[in-house]
């Protein structure tokens, strides 16, 4: 078969909605578009835990602390999806950890945010997970099989946090005037930074169109975060906070909330690495993977001289 | 005969403090799996303490709850061991560490499924099944830092030399332990056993003749202790009487 009828098949393959496999055919740039969004999307899943773990030793009662633990440790699970995954399309879980310390792979600006206050473990939950649940929804129909199989499992788990983060928000807006206050401030530090999370305006995307074609995503960036902000609008009339932006109001015409304008240069410093906290993110990745070297390291020499004694005993 | 509320303490104390010290691990692990690994662990301690101090509110009565036994006690209440306040160290020190507490609490669980305090035995019965696979996990770093590259074992070696002295502790009989009817001397020789064939395979030694270290179980701790507590309590302390 010609590379343009392979091409063809291809796309006649994702066309008839059957997933691509890890042994089939694929253009290269399908191939490294989907290395690319779920290395990332591993690797926030890693960089993600940072945030969350700051609180875990200060969690406020045993069972938010069990419950933060096991959040995290969760995140840490879906990494480890994902990166299986990525290895189906020909790369080592190394070579992928490697491009994020060299800053070569990106991972979620989100979590370049600090969480400053309790409050902002709740809203991380309620807010940033609701947010990656827009996008990983539409993931478990991705075209890439071992994707789309990861994101099932990982929706799951995700949906659930995000249920927790509200239901923790809702104990403290039902608390002292302290809690309030610390919840609406967590909620107005997190709420732009969460809009963020969906990427330029389509028009300035430029990933989209051949992602949309090849239905590595299903829906643009806007169309995503039209529909976080609808669902926002409605849930945090359930907490009697408010959300801080004076443009937000029902659009009758569109059916949808209006809101206001993305402040896009906080978000493109923030992609540059100019956050409140790109440099302590990558910093403790990098020590954690330096620091557990001389680890792995004994595991594999173990492992080698457990073999060899094994083969001695055998000859 | 009844556990002492003390002793039920005692438990609850020594499972939290680990469980604490563990979850430092959470997010830098030397690798993904075991990043998981241990965070789990922390996680089935911080369910033992909660299990235990439960029990304990109850035995204290006046709607005492198991958040006020964990976060408004201070640093001379507490009734754990000094082994599981030291600082986590490195993978080497961690996971020494486990072995030679999770050797310790399977001996003792064992024993304590058979205490005349229902639910004392039922608890330990419950947990014993997690300790188990602590057990296992640990002695497999054991043998596989001691065995593993010269590193790993100068690492092990040098884990093993400060950490021994905290592991007499365990065996030192303490008054509200006697008045459970628990004699912890007897458990000695069957812990010594027990890590000499996980040391045997590691080809480490156990190390004779150490000063044993000991006040934790009258709450006389290291300085590690208060800044635990003050970190874990912080929000207890600063917002007294909410709800979380």
């Amino acid at each position: 078969m010609s590379v343009h009828d392979l091409e063809k098949h291809f796309q006649d393959t994702i066309d008839a909605e059957i997933k691509i496999e890890p042994l089939d055919w694929m253009p290269d740039a399908y191939r490294k578009t989907n290395i690319r969004q779920i290395s990332q999307h591993a690797h926030s899943e890693i960089v993600g835990m940072l945030p969350e773990g700051n609180w875990i030793s200060r969690a406020p009662s045993l069972k938010r602390k069990a419950i933060l633990l096991a959040k995290v440790q969760d995140e840490a699970g879906h990494g480890l999806y994902l990166y299986s995954a990525c290895e189906t399309l020909g790369t080592s879980r190394e070579e992928t950890i490697n491009d994020l310390h060299s800053g070569r792979a990106k991972y979620s600006s989100i979590f370049n945010y600090p969480t400053l206050t309790w409050a902002d473990i709740g809203t991380v939950g309620w807010l940033v997970d609701g947010a990656a649940i827009m996008n990983q929804v539409m993931l478990t129909r991705t075209s890439y099989g071992p994707y789309a199989r990861a994101m099932v499992r990982i929706c799951k788990e995700e949906s659930f946090h995000q249920r927790q983060g509200f239901e923790s928000l809702l104990v403290l807006s039902k608390g002292s005037e302290a809690q309030r206050t610390m919840c609406q401030d967590a909620i107005n530090r997190w709420w732009w930074p969460a809009l963020m999370m969906f990427g330029p305006r389509d028009s300035e995307s430029t990933n989209s169109d051949q992602s949309m074609k090849w239905k590595i995503k299903r829906k643009t960036n806007d169309e995503l975060r039209q529909q976080f902000v609808d669902m926002c609008v409605e849930q945090v009339k359930l907490l009697g906070m408010t959300l801080p932006d004076p443009n937000l109001k029902w659009n009758e015409e569109t059916k949808h909330y209006d809101f206001g304008e993305i402040d896009w240069n906080e978000f493109w410093q923030v992609v540059k690495g100019n956050g409140p906290c790109n440099l302590e993110r990558l910093q403790a990745r990098k020590k954690a993977w330096e620091e557990g070297a001389w680890v792995r390291e004994a595991a594999a020499a173990h492992a080698a001289k457990k073999q060899k004694r094994a083969d001695a005993n055998a000859a | 005969m009844k556990a002492t509320l003390d002793y039920i303490l005692h438990l609850a104390d020594n499972a939290l403090i680990l469980g604490q010290r563990n979850a430092e691990w959470c997010g830098h692990g030397p690798v993904l799996e075991q990043d998981i690994a241990i965070s789990n662990i922390s996680l089935d301690l911080i369910g033992q303490a909660r299990s235990f101090y439960q029990y304990a509110a109850e035995l204290k009565g006046n709607g005492t709850t198991e958040d006020d036994l964990a976060y408004l006690r201070d640093e001379r209440q507490f009734r754990n061991i000094l082994l599981v306040e030291q600082p986590k160290g490195d993978w080497a020190f961690t996971t020494l560490r486990q072995f030679l507490f999770s050797s310790y609490q399977q001996l003792l669980f064992q024993k304590l499924t058979t205490h005349d305090d229902e639910r004392l035995a039922a608890i330990s019965e419950k947990t014993l099944k997690e300790v188990n696979y602590h057990v296992r996990w640990s002695s497999e770093w054991v043998i596989r830092l001691g065995d593993g590259t010269e590193e790993s074992r100068s690492r092990i070696l040098s884990a093993l030399a400060s950490i021994w002295t905290y592991t007499g502790e365990m065996f030192m009989p303490e008054s509200f332990e006697t008045a459970s009817g628990i004699v912890v001397t007897d458990l000695e020789t069957a812990w010594k056993e027990k890590i000499k064939t996980s040391f045997a395979e590691a080809n480490i030694d156990a190390p004779e003749n150490t000063f044993m270290r000991s006040g934790g179980k009258k709450g006389i701790h290291s300085e590690h202790l208060g800044f635990i507590l003050a970190e874990m309590q912080y929000l207890q302390r600063s917002y007294p009487g909410c709800e979380w």
